[in-house]
């Protein structure tokens, strides 16, 4: 008899988690745009050495300069997505989960907000020429998404939103090397918080 | 055994039990999504459901949507209520 309820009890507790969290986040999915974050962090401070630009003085760009950061920019953005979608799909198929659902449709309105209000912004900054402080905006953003998606999926992309907000003020306040500020959020952390959840929901 | 008394027959199988949990969490929750969560056929769902329905736990709502009938669920007051005493008793049980 109490082995019955015990197993009603878990049952009933699965159902919930599934039905109303995004179990299929994939740890790999972290370390992967991790790794191509701090790729892209490198090659974006190589850039700027190769022009000589510091943006905590330097308001006026030549387009060859800004054309080689967009490239850049768009193409990690590209690849990062990619790896997020591949390893999350693998997961929920070794899992059996649906991955179409009106969770992950949730969870995906509730990470866009932020993003593409973040999005707008930064078009913002750009426009009047404030590329020291577009780093730190989009740490800042990308931090505020992580926080709100929170009660969608595992609750511990909270703490990396957090840190990530910490990361993206404190680099606001040291405008020149928002860059380095960037590669250790959307590069260092990530690849930590992947292996962390990768270990911890195999 | 007078505890055992207190559960509700209507949860005694694991697909209702199922429906019951997804909609506790949920607010609709459609036929196809629920029939993916629970892992079950068309007409074991149809069936459990329409007997939680008998018991007004749970609203069935059917509509169109363009030419595809869909059904889908909701939780009653009645059924949050019926719910939540059947998991107070399922714990108290398993603390004695």
């Amino acid at each position: 008899m109490n082995q019955k309820i015990s197993d009603d009890l878990a049952h009933i507790r699965s159902m919930m988690e599934r039905s109303s969290r995004f179990l299929s986040l994939s740890g790999l999915s972290g370390v992967g745009a991790g790794i191509v974050g701090l790729v892209t962090g490198i090659l974006a401070i190589a850039i700027l050495k190769k022009y000589q630009i510091d943006f905590s003085t330097d308001y006026v760009f030549n387009e060859k300069f800004v054309f080689e950061l967009f490239v850049l920019g768009a193409s990690a953005l590209l690849l990062a997505i990619f790896c997020g979608c591949y390893f999350t799909v693998r997961k929920s198929k070794k899992l059996g989960l649906q991955i179409w659902t009106a969770t992950t449709k949730k969870i995906l309105v509730q990470l866009a907000i932020p993003l593409v209000v973040g999005g707008v912004f930064v078009l913002a900054l750009l426009q009047y020429n404030l590329y020291g402080l577009v780093a730190g905006t989009t740490l800042i953003f990308y931090g505020l998404a992580l926080v709100n998606a929170e009660k969608y999926t595992y609750s511990d992309i909270k703490y990396l939103g957090l840190l990530e907000i910490i990361l993206g003020c404190l680099s606001l306040f040291f405008i020149g090397k928002g860059l380095i500020f960037w590669t250790i959020g959307f590069g260092v952390l990530h690849i930590v918080y992947g292996v962390i959840l990768h270990r911890k929901y195999k | 055994m007078s505890l055992i008394s207190g559960l509700n027959k209507e949860f005694e199988s694991r697909v209702r039990l199922g429906i019951m949990s997804v909609l506790m969490v949920n607010e609709w929750v459609d036929f196809t999504e629920m029939k993916n969560l629970l892992q079950v056929t068309d007409g074991n769902l149809a069936s459990h459901s329409t007997a939680l329905e008998k018991h007004e736990y749970i609203e069935i709502k059917k509509e169109f949507v363009g030419k595809k009938p869909r059904t889908s669920y909701k939780i009653t007051e009645v059924g949050k209520l019926a719910f939540q005493q059947h998991l107070a008793f399922l714990e108290k049980i398993m603390r004695q």
